[in-house]
């Protein structure tokens, strides 16, 4: 059952990547889109047996990988509680996406080339939940990064999207540079690098140093450290976040499943995945959780003012990464993955429907050219505003009553309180004002979008219609998800600490001890998100209802801060001037200045100079003749088997 | 006589038979041609499926070596001795594996003295696989040598317009090295009294002298691998050779300096190899970095590829000169892996260039629009040189930096920056020839890969996939022999392996 979850859509993406042509679009789209549906269905059986605390751990070997010395490492698939969770994400996701996508690429040319990416891309995902080992993930995770890659770019004619793809794949192997090395320094200090081996080889390796590039460290931090850069990486946090928001380039399904509910989050399951290593560093922790609450703040900041639709949704979802991981070093892993899980519903739900009001609006993104599709399509309007309110966190605190985001981003808040200490309250702070400023995003994009007069151009605001009940369908389905996954899986991720541990039954680390702190937090900080989010929302209002000359004035008065923000903070200026310059440069000056000018023209040339009358005679014997090149060979090896019995004859 | 006995001589020498077979096919003109064509291409496959049924006889379990013939012939010192172990066995298969690719993609490329180019071709297997498979220092060094006539003539005679350069250059950087080591094998027999290779694996050089035969052994085997910075030759020679001379230069013959490295740097004077570590964990990670910043700025599809190959070969001396399993089964995998993907890197390259006839990456762009199955095998080699996992060019990567970090952290560290560059100018050169819109006049009635073209690539696409998730066949064969190799090392210079320690 496992073998089929995982393979069923690499033999959708081989069908429709290599048979496209014969078998046509039609059929490569139901195909892929069947298999990813059977795959979904058998992941929701595999899940419920988790759910019900039943199934045990599934490790099912596949084939032989790579074994060299002590290292055995093989193709192995494995289940438990937290691999069940991402199946029924990634797959659950995936088959709504090529569902929608039936209807939003419809008229694209290479549609089957298309569906055969998502398939690979699918595959690779679940190769990448269904680790044993570290590198059986590091392949899921390059593997992604190569379906983001070609996915991005689908539209290869667009230099823009090339430009991206290439940006995505490059940034993120900046992050896999700390991921290899952290897999080489849990080889070298744990001398396994299975889960299981790695894990059970902790015990007694806790104070263990290691020589790292010169100074003496604590192992496990360091490997813990290179290890969390690649979860940087993948999951856009700051710093390592420029590839997100240029990945918009991709076709709009693209993003809601990649760079919205699967692939991004694979930076939070990697963390949670390595929990038992991660939990032996206080350092490695602390970093966790002032990156994770800087990227969240940070990315809210700048959604605040982009104009491009999928633009403040790719923001927020950098924001909302942070929130997951400032809960992973905060030590309620369960909460981060919480998050990830009512995430993946209601940010896919927020990018497929910006897609149907793309598509309504022939390709338009810019929400500056929208304005009152309420009326024009009320269907999509009433589903991004359930993942509005879900986004932002709407709910009564106390009760069971809340949209899918309000549980687990305030679960999060108040492990980050919970925590306590400097970092505990940095985080808390951060992420409070983050909500603030996701309420305000969120529902300006709705003012701009759906509200008040249009500023669209006549003739496309008025063939605006209702998209396809194919692209639809899927958002009914994750609306419903949006609403309810908060609150029907609260107690397993969240609720009492007995009831998680049992559900996650040893996959992840359950500190019973600290969800209990952080159930017992003040009232206020309970309110506290709730507190922001209205704000937020009452600013919108103001800012989008109200007045809505109030934007352009402030932007007018703080030109400074203004471009700041729109620029997001100038990161891709910076890392342009210090790493991309530089480097072509160093490049041109090596091959220039050292290979051209110095090695071959002074010294080797010059060398040939002194020799150059010799040279003049052999080059004239460049006669055409081949019989002259054989004698010249021939006289070589003569001379050369001379040696050899005149040597060995001589002084044998 | 059992033929089985006799199968190296035989892989060794059957080249060179059709060699002579093709000096008596009568007559000249295109049916000529022809037929030439066919036979060396009937040979180079025939000598394909002996290295195979050599492979299917190899006794993975042996880490000695085996098939061996031993030939006293001027007294016990020099001696007509072949034999393979699981470190060269690979590099045979690898060399007729590769020739018959070479024959297919001259095909048509090679319009003027096939005959010659054939015979100079089959000459040069004989020569690359008598290098892997002679168990005589003197043999050794004669296949050695004399391996740089063909290919001298190869880009002299059927090379681009600045031929005559290239060829001098690389005759001249190669030969001065091996001089060095001419004066070593000399220096070597007046120490061991023999040039038997098993004998002289078994005697045991004094540390001072190591360090000198060390070092002339490695003035002929860096500038073969090319390490940086004896690279120079290695561009332009590529720049100018014809596809197929690029594809034995960067498959094969780039080869016989890590082979060498591991036959006789690592395995005879382990006490100097320990001493130059540091010195050539510089040398490697200045090439992966350096030449990786280079490519990265080329402005020729081939040039880009032949610095990328001077990257990926920093790998292979990192991953030797580690010392241990993990690292040295790594480079071994690495040298096989880049023999097949950048051989098939330059095959991409080869059938461009027979359409369009130029190299320059700006006269591309958009190609995927007419050749969807090209881009498709480009994308494959393009990622396998970018060494993404699931290809064959992550698993030596990966070894070579597993097995270097557990010695040197710096050093994996520096090698590390590899993964990033080789991304940056891989995608680059992919995006640019590949990607984009087709708006050049001239490429709108490019036409996608014909049947003949799909038989050559076909099948490097499929062992490139496969040994990324299935290296087993590869990694099998070489772990008893590396094992002997790394253990004999660590007992030589009183290390013991870090990997061993480590182990509970």
């Amino acid at each position: 059952m496992v073998q089929a979850i995982v393979f069923l859509p690499l033999i959708g993406a081989l069908i429709a990547g290599l048979l496209g042509r014969v078998i046509g679009h039609r059929v490569s789209e139901y195909i892929t889109t069947g298999l990813l549906m059977v795959s979904a269905v058998l992941s929701w059986i595999v899940f419920v047996g988790f759910w019900g605390g039943e199934s045990e751990v599934m490790r099912v070997e596949v084939m032989r990988w790579i074994q060299v010395g002590d290292m055995d490492l093989r193709w192995i698939l494995r289940v438990d509680t937290l691999t069940a969770i991402m199946l029924i994400v990634v797959t659950t996701v995936s088959s709504l996406v090529h569902l929608y996508s039936i209807g939003y690429m419809h008229e694209d040319p290479h549609r089957s080339r298309f569906f055969a990416y998502l398939s690979l891309f699918t595959f690779a995902m679940l190769m990448l939940v269904t680790a044993d080992n570290f590198l059986q993930m590091f392949f899921g995770w390059e593997g992604v990064g190569l379906a983001s890659y070609l996915l991005i770019g689908f539209w290869y004619t667009k230099p823009s999207a090339n430009a991206a793809a290439m940006k995505a794949f490059v940034v993120n192997r900046v992050g896999d540079f700390g991921f290899a090395l952290g897999i080489f320094g849990a080889f070298m200090i744990l001398g396994d690098i299975t889960f299981d081996g790695a894990f059970a080889a902790i015990a007694g390796n806790e104070d263990v140093t290691i020589n790292f590039l010169g100074g003496e460290f604590h192992a496990l931090t360091v490997i813990s450290l290179l290890l969390f850069m690649g979860a940087m990486g993948k999951s856009a946090q700051f710093l390592l976040h420029t590839w997100l928001p240029d990945a918009m380039e991709g076709p709009t399904p693209v993003s809601a499943l990649i760079h919205a509910a699967t692939m991004v989050t694979a930076g939070v399951f990697m963390v949670a995945r390595l929990s038992p290593i991660f939990e032996t560093s206080a350092v490695a922790l602390t970093v966790v959780v002032v990156i994770g609450a800087i990227t969240a703040f940070f990315a809210a900041t700048v959604g605040l003012v982009q104009n491009d639709i999928k633009r403040v949704i790719a923001y927020s979802t950098c924001s909302q990464l942070g929130y997951m991981f400032v809960a992973l070093g905060a030590g309620i892993y369960s909460a981060g993955i919480f998050h990830l899980f009512t995430h993946a519903f209601f940010k896919a739900l927020l990018f497929l429907g910006a897609g149907a009001v793309i598509h309504a609006m022939h390709h338009e993104q810019d929400m500056r050219n929208m304005g009152g599709l309420r009326k024009k399509i009320p269907i999509t309007y009433a589903l991004m505003i359930i993942g509005t309110l879900a986004l932002t966190g709407v709910g009564i605190p106390g009760t069971p009553f809340g949209f899918a985001g309000f549980f687990s981003k305030d679960a999060i808040i108040e492990s980050a309180y919970a925590m306590g200490g400097n970092t505990g309250m940095f985080a808390f702070w951060l992420l409070v004002v983050a909500a603030l400023f996701t309420s305000f995003y969120s529902w300006r994009l709705i003012h701009l979008t759906f509200h008040g007069p249009t500023r669209a151009d006549h003739h496309t605001y008025d063939h605006a219609h209702e998209s396809p009940n194919v692209m639809m369908v899927p958002l009914y389905i994750l609306g419903i998800g949006a609403v309810l996954a908060g609150t029907v899986f609260y107690d397993v991720f969240f609720g009492h600490g007995e009831h998680v541990t049992h559900f996650f039954h040893g996959s992840i680390v359950v500190n019973e001890e600290l969800i209990d702190q952080a159930h017992y937090v003040p009232l206020w900080v309970k309110w506290s998100a709730t507190i922001a989010m209205l704000l937020g929302f009452a600013g919108a209002w103001l800012a989008y209802v109200r007045d809505p000359g109030l934007p352009a004035r402030s932007a007018a008065a703080n030109p400074g801060l203004y471009n700041f923000l729109l620029n997001a903070w100038y990161f891709d200026k910076l890392y342009d001037t210090i790493f991309v310059r530089p480097a072509r440069w160093i490049g041109r000056a090596f091959w220039r200045g050292f290979d051209d000018y110095l090695v071959d023209q002074t010294i080797t040339e010059g060398l040939g100079n002194r020799i150059k009358g010799i040279t003049a005679q052999v080059v004239r014997l460049q006669s055409g003749y081949l019989y002259h090149y054989a004698f010249a060979m021939l006289i070589g090896i003569a001379a050369l088997l001379t040696w050899a019995i005149a040597a060995g004859g001589l002084l044998g | 006589m059992n033929l089985a006995d006799h199968i190296l001589t035989i892989v060794t020498f059957l080249p060179t038979v059709g060699a002579l077979l093709l000096l008596l096919v009568p007559g000249r003109g295109a049916s000529t041609d022809n037929l030439v064509r066919s036979i060396a291409l009937i040979v180079t496959l025939v000598n394909f499926a002996l290295t195979l049924w050599l492979w299917a006889m190899f006794d993975n379990s042996n880490p000695g070596f085996q098939f061996v013939e031993n030939y006293p012939w001027i007294g016990e010192s020099i001696g007509y001795r072949m034999g393979v172990d699981g470190i060269s066995i690979l590099f045979v298969v690898l060399s007729a594996f590769l020739l018959p690719f070479c024959v297919l993609s001259s095909w048509n490329s090679i319009t003027y003295r096939v005959r010659e180019y054939m015979i100079v071709f089959l000459i040069l297997e004989t020569l690359i696989i008598g290098v892997f498979a002679t168990l005589d220092l003197a043999m050794f060094y004669v296949f050695f040598e004399g391996s740089l006539i063909p290919m001298f003539l190869i880009i002299g005679i059927w090379g681009g317009a600045r031929r005559i350069q290239a060829s001098y250059k690389f005759f001249f950087y190669t030969f001065v090295g091996s001089v060095l080591m001419l004066l070593a094998i000399m220096a070597m027999y007046w120490q061991a009294g023999t040039l038997d290779i098993q004998r002289l694996l078994a005697f045991e050089f004094s540390p001072e002298i190591q360090t000198w035969l060390w070092l002339a052994f490695f003035a002929s085997f860096a500038v073969k691998m090319p390490m940086w910075p004896f690279h120079r030759w290695l561009p332009e020679a590529h720049v100018e050779a014809p596809t197929a001379g690029s594809v034995i230069l960067a498959a094969v013959l780039l080869k016989l300096g890590g082979y060498g490295f591991i036959r006789f740097s690592l395995a005879m004077f382990p006490d100097a190899s320990l001493q130059f570590q540091s010195f050539v964990f510089v040398l490697s990670i200045a090439a992966i970095i350096v030449t990786s910043l280079i490519a990265f700025v080329q402005t020729d599809i081939k040039k880009l590829i032949a610095y990328s190959s001077v990257a990926h070969m920093g790998f292979v001396t990192m991953g030797i000169f580690a010392g241990n399993e993990l690292g040295v089964q790594g480079a071994v995998f690495q040298m096989i892996s880049h023999g097949i993907v950048s051989g098939a890197l330059f095959l991409c390259v080869g059938v461009v260039y027979d359409r369009m006839h130029t190299r320059e990456i700006e006269a591309y762009g958009g190609l995927v629009e007419r050749m969807p199955r090209y881009a498709f095998a480009f994308m494959v080699f393009t990622m396998a040189n970018v060494g993404l996992p699931g290809t064959s060019g992550f698993v030596g990567e990966f070894l070579t930096m597993l097995g270097t970090f557990q010695v040197s952290t710096w050093a994996a560290f520096g090698a590390a920056f590899g993964v990033i560059f080789s991304a940056c100018y891989g995608l680059w050169l992919y995006r640019k020839v590949i990607f984009g819109a087709l708006t050049k006049d001239s490429l709108k009635g490019i036409l996608d890969l014909d049947r003949r073209e799909m038989v050559v690539l076909v099948p490097l696409i499929l062992l490139t996939i496969l040994f990324g998730f299935y290296p087993a066949p590869i990694l099998d064969v070489t772990a008893g022999s590396v094992e002997l190799l790394v253990n004999n090392f660590a007992a030589a210079t009183g290390n013991v392996p870090a990997v061993a320690a480590m182990a509970p």
